[in-house]
């Protein structure tokens, strides 16, 4: 690699010709402030936060997209730099919305935290532009009063997910980033996957809040009111508590949830493991009916929302079963209202989600069954946090507890569902284990982990070959299935996530402050489930105790009429 | 002062878009010149014609052409900036109106020396009649060989597209135009790659103001040398200026480089007129600096101009006499930026709002000398900080009447306007 040669503040450094100014400052732990750029994804230098200082050159520069050059002189904080660094704030501040105390975002707001940093005291500005105002009609809340047009959001719609809903409309001070023709997300090709939330450097884009519903559930004597939690949840809620990335907090969870005051704490892990009874059975049924392949997973309804409206073609390739969360509900207020004698128009079914696009799922009209909504509230990782910081309850403190019996036993491979591939490795434990009536050890799938967007595996199952792939993030989706229309590709079974290494990365997980982090947050999180999955006893989701007994008492076997009436669903093309 | 005609020779003498015509009257003797010439030849007489960008920039022609010529993949665009959107110039207007195939043929030879098949003549909407013209022109050149297919014999193919502009000032710069071209939002690109190596479509493109490419066939057809000598040392051949604001005889007039400013505007536009005495000149556009009486002896020459701390920009001279307020002018400049910033950069895009509102503060009795430092500090930061040319350019009005009119600025800090231009609550005005 070709190396050159600069001065940064003073001080050498010998970096690769293709580094910008702002790689190799970091490489000399010289922190150049940013806002709009995101490596990789959204390098367009237009907020200047970043500009510097280059000796002999006119003007300033933004580091964030300047390549370096043999012998450049730097000076990244010099008093031309920060006045300019300060002016350029002051006016981004002046015509955002400054409600700061009351912003879902203070505290963990990269304009604040830069505002904080460069010493911007006042704005010396009045006239505010009209950006539109907060629209709360879908499951993204967006307020563009807040909005500071870095793009990063347009960005992660297009780029990664592929949807581009939102982008910039308008020109010079009337430029706001906004949806077709200004009308509800809803309306449009949104998936509801968050990335845009978590992307967002300050509060102009949030998840619907539920807290309220939830908390008037809890405090309705009326109401039986049961939780679930989903895999990727305990390994990030930490987070919001100043705990590493990773960490399993699953026994303080469930503390704080009892404490919160639900009926019952249950766990969607169970409900992953029936996912996998149920779709094991599918796979197995039409790789031996005959029936259509690939077989695509169904848990993500980022994903299922995506294929409705980008892939007609692959709906009937769809796995039929509902997802973790909505079989768990609809178990909740059939089977569990059963056995505990309890009204099922009496059983309120929240869940704790890492994802934003579980609220829409809960939400959908195909998801109930005698009427009665499989899940009745949805609140993500975060929202979860604020109630607990909303009760004062000390979590970092909190003793252990474990979930309540008949819903809460779970399985390494319900576990994992939490991670890219994790549905696909879950399925092949069971899987392999019903074709070769065996008690397999050789339990661990690596060639199907990973973090890449896509990745494909051959694998050999009592003589037969599978060929499987397992996707992240939907624009990854669109060019796989692009492959398979075209004929350039074919496979027998399919695991798409919508977010970027799974739910561990879903919308409704806490906000990663420091972006460069980002990845390294997430493999964190991911490590900690598969952590999760290592210290497990049972590890296939055939072997959970708690699914024998419930079919064997109340739905026969998987695939069987009941079950047919519970958990399984079908789609909409959109 | 001597009168010279490069440009506009034919002006009014022939039908604009008549290739007869314009034969007749020497046009398309440069192209013919050329096709005998090697390229680097062409290159060699532009080079030493001394001619610079005339959109603004004053980048030397015969550089870029050399620099683009010796790129070696391909395709490469021919592209035409007739975006024409500085406020008060109105030239381009004229060589497309009046003599459109000088253009055409200067970006003929061009394509001759590239090797390019297709160029784009990109024309601000507002011009939609001179749009048909030059169509038309086009049409009357492929009709008699100088255009289409196997040009001259040459077995040189060359088409040229006109597109309309959309009114948009920023796609004058000229990657937020190629990207008008490619019908995307006309916003500029991060540079580098430049132009000349990622234009349009992200191949070689040579980009040119209406202005440069016509000058072209008359440096061919007469030398390099007999164009750089009608200028100065440094600036070679001649200038369309446009004249307009408070002076007798508003217009575009064709001066060889060295005429000053004095000369251009008293001897050639007759002076001030109503008896009023001139109290600032801004030159190149709304974009360009505003200086006072003291520097009308500076001649019309980038060179000289730059060492005044000027630049001749598009070639507007808008003359403002003592009638006017500076702080009101600026105001008004500024409120032009403000509603053509492209928006994709913070300081363009906010810092324009802001000179606006502060301005609208001393207008109206409400400002302080703290906003008259904070207009000082922002304009810096527009100038040194902003994505493109628009940003860097836009507060050069303000920087540059608080230079020279500081007093005038502090006055209205304190409630009064002694032109009575402002409403400083009741004063002034009445």
């Amino acid at each position: 690699m070709e190396m050159i040669n600069i001065k940064i503040d003073g001080l050498d450094v010998s970096v690769p010709k293709s580094a910008t100014i702002l790689q190799a400052a970091r490489q000399l732990q010289i922190e150049i402030p940013t806002l709009c750029y995101m490596k990789g994804l959204n390098e367009v230098g237009s907020c200047r936060i970043c500009v510097v200082e280059v000796e002999g050159w006119r003007g300033l520069h933004p580091a964030c997209v300047t390549k370096v050059s043999e012998g450049l002189s730097v000076k990244t904080s010099s008093s031309t730099v920060r006045e300019s660094r300060k002016n350029i704030l002051e006016l981004i501040m002046a015509n955002h919305d400054r409600e700061c105390l009351s912003c879902p975002r203070n505290q963990n707001c990269e304009l604040q935290k830069l505002c904080n940093e460069m010493g911007v005291e006042a704005v010396p500005y009045e006239k505010r532009a009209d950006r539109g105002t907060i629209d709360k009609s879908s499951y993204i809340v967006r307020d563009p009063g807040k909005c500071v047009l870095c793009g990063r959001c347009a960005a992660v719609c297009s780029d990664i997910q592929n949807v581009g809903v939102i982008n910039y409309a308008h020109r010079g001070a009337h430029t706001s980033v906004t949806t077709p023709y200004g009308d509800s997300l809803s309306e449009h090709s949104c998936i509801n996957c968050g990335q845009c939330i978590k992307i967002c450097p300050v509060g102009a884009l949030q998840e619907r809040d539920d807290t309220g519903k939830v908390w008037n559930a809890v405090e309705d004597n009326e109401l039986h009111v049961v939780v679930q939690t989903a895999p990727a949840v305990r390994v990030a809620l930490g987070e919001e508590f100043g705990m590493q990335p990773g960490t399993d907090v699953e026994g303080k969870m469930v503390t704080a949830l009892k404490r919160l005051g639900f009926d019952r704490v249950f766990d969607t892990n169970f409900s992953a493991d029936l996912t996998i009874m149920e779709e094991g059975t599918e796979l197995l049924n039409r790789l031996n009916n005959g029936g259509r392949l690939p077989l695509i997973t169904s848990c993500s309804p980022g994903w299922i929302k995506f294929c409705e409206h980008n892939y007609h073609d692959f709906i009937d390739n769809l796995s039929s079963c509902k997802s973790p969360q909505q079989m768990f509900g609809a178990v909740a207020k059939s089977y569990y209202a059963h056995k505990a004698g309890i009204d099922a128009k009496k059983v309120f079914v929240v869940s704790v989600m890492p994802c934003t696009a579980k609220k829409f799922e809960a939400d959908r009209e195909e998801l109930k069954v005698d009427g009665l909504r499989d899940v009745d509230a949805v609140i993500t990782t975060r929202e979860l946090a604020k109630m607990i910081k909303q009760s004062g309850i000390q979590f970092a403190e909190l003793p252990d507890s474990g979930f309540d019996s008949l819903m809460g036993v779970s399985t390494g491979a319900g576990a994992i569902f939490g991670n890219t591939g994790g549905v696909m490795e879950a399925a092949l434990r069971t899987v392999a284990d019903l074709l070769t009536a065996k008690d397999l050890n050789d339990i661990e799938y690596t060639s199907v982990r990973g973090m890449e967007g896509i990745r494909e595996a051959n694998v050999v199952i009592n003589g037969m070959d599978l060929r499987v792939a397992v996707v992240n993030g939907t624009a990854n989706a669109s060019k796989l299935l692009d492959k398979i229309r075209s004929g350039e590709a074919a496979y027998h079974f399919i695991e798409v996530m919508a977010c970027p290494g799974g739910c561990v990365n879903g919308g409704g997980q806490p906000i990663i402050m420091d972006k460069s982090a980002a990845e390294e947050v997430k493999r964190m999180r991911i490590e900690g489930i598969y952590g999760i999955d290592r210290d497990r006893e049972l590890r296939k989701s055939h072997k959970n105790p708690e699914i024998k007994e419930m079919y064997e008492e109340y739905m026969d076997n998987p695939g069987s009429h009941k079950a047919h009436q519970l958990l399984h669903t079908h789609y909409v093309k959109r | 002062m001597q009168s010279a005609k490069v440009l506009s020779a034919r002006f009014g003498a022939i039908k604009p878009d008549s290739v007869e015509e314009y034969v007749a009257a020497g046009g398309y003797e440069g192209l013919k010149k050329a096709v005998g010439m090697q390229p680097e030849d062409i290159i060699e007489e532009i080079k030493k014609a001394n001619l610079f960008g005339r959109g603004g920039a004053a980048y030397p022609t015969g550089i870029k052409w050399e620099q683009a010529y010796a790129i070696k993949k391909g395709p490469k665009y021919m592209v035409c900036n007739a975006d024409e959107g500085e406020p008060g110039t109105f030239k381009d207007k004229h060589i497309l109106a009046e003599d459109p195939l000088e253009l055409i043929e200067g970006m003929t030879i061009g394509a001759f020396i590239m090797g390019s098949n297709e160029g784009y003549i990109y024309i601000r909407g507002e011009y939609a009649a001179i749009q048909r013209t030059v169509k038309s022109a086009i049409e009357n050149a492929k009709k008699a060989g100088y255009l289409g297919e196997n040009i001259l014999g040459t077995g040189l193919d060359f088409d040229i597209k006109v597109i309309s502009g959309a009114g948009a000032y920023v796609c004058g710069e000229n990657t937020a135009l190629v990207e008008s071209i490619e019908g995307k939002t006309g916003r500029p690109r991060q540079k580098p790659p430049y132009i000349k190596n990622c234009g349009l479509y992200m191949m070689p493109t040579i980009l040119n103001n209406v202005e440069t490419y016509s000058c072209i066939p008359w440096i061919v057809k007469e030398g390099g040398d007999s164009f750089s000598s009608m200028g100065t040392e440094f600036s070679g051949g001649t200038k369309l200026m446009c004249l307009s604001g408070n002076v007798a005889n508003r217009g575009v007039y064709e001066v060889p480089f060295g005429t000053t400013l004095r000369e251009l505007i008293y001897d050639m536009g007759g002076g001030i007129p109503d008896g009023r005495k001139l109290k600032f000149v801004h030159l190149g556009g709304s974009s360009g600096a505003c200086f006072p009486e003291s520097l009308l002896d500076t001649a019309i020459c980038y060179n000289t101009l730059k060492k005044s701390g000027l630049s001749l920009g598009s070639g507007a001279v808008l003359v403002v006499d003592d009638s006017h307020c500076a702080v009101d002018y600026a105001k008004i400049v500024m409120e032009f930026f403000e509603e053509e910033s492209c928006g994709k950069c913070t300081p363009c895009r906010e810092g324009n709002q802001r000179l606006v509102e502060l301005l609208e503060r001393l207008t109206t009795g409400k400002g302080t000398l703290d906003d008259i430092e904070r207009l000082k500090s922002l304009s810096q930061t527009m100038k040194t900080t902003s994505f493109c040319g628009l940003g860097q350019s836009a507060p050069t009005a303000v920087i540059t009447l608080l230079k020279y009119f500081e007093e005038e600025f502090k006055a209205h800090a304190a409630g009064q306007c002694e032109n009575g231009k402002c409403n400083m609550h009741g004063k002034g005005a009445e």
